[in-house]
């Protein structure tokens, strides 16, 4: 599967859920190529953000959609990723900030 | 742009990574050389041993992070970077 052929597919599954992908097409096929290469590097769509740790049992909270997503949208209108973005986030309503790690130090590859 | 050009500038990313990648486009686009390494590319000792400089800048270990002679600044944050670069 190309970036191109999974964009509208996980745009239709963001609009489901009353979300958006990032109105930058661009950048989210940037996100996109990321994820399809994690997932055959890793046989999971490890999140292209953050260090995996390869293994789906460590790192199951960051197969994308991540754990986090749905908090970090509701406190700053978009994931870490930028890739899941709420409508007032693309809509220019609500401030575009960098969104800080939420994945426990625990969790992550250091 | 012409003093950013004696600066040792360090960027640590993720191959996968699209903040990462504007990030190189960014130092590319105006003409910086920098010297960058794709962590999530790297494996065994080379890997914990640049993660250990990571974690030095970094603590939180996100990517990417750069550091612009001895100031580290974490995420594509334009502003940032162009402070740290004294412009």
């Amino acid at each position: 599967m190309t970036a191109e052929e999974l964009y509208p597919i996980l745009s239709r599954f963001a609009e489901s859920q009353g979300i958006r992908l990032n109105k930058d097409r661009e950048f989210v096929l940037d996100i996109l190529r990321g994820l399809l290469t994690n997932e055959l590097r890793y046989g999971y769509r490890s999140c292209p953000c953050r260090l995996a740790w390869g293994t789906k049992d460590k790192d199951k909270d960051i197969v994308c959609p991540c754990v986090y997503r749905d908090p970090d949208i509701k406190e700053y209108g978009s994931c870490y990723c930028e890739l899941y973005v709420s409508p007032e986030w693309n809509e220019g309503k609500i401030e575009h900030r960098q969104v800080p790690e939420r994945r426990p130090k625990e969790k992550r590859k250091m | 742009m012409a003093p950013s050009k004696n600066k040792k500038i360090k960027l640590y990313t993720l191959s996968t990574c699209s903040h990462c990648l504007k990030t190189k486009k960014f130092f590319n686009d105006a003409g910086i050389e920098v010297d960058i390494t794709d962590v999530d590319l790297l494996t065994g000792a080379e890997r914990e041993r640049i993660m250990d400089e990571v974690r030095k800048l970094n603590p939180d270990c996100t990517f990417p992070t750069i550091c612009i002679d001895d100031k580290v600044v974490v995420g594509f944050n334009e502003e940032r970077i162009r402070k740290a670069l004294g412009e």
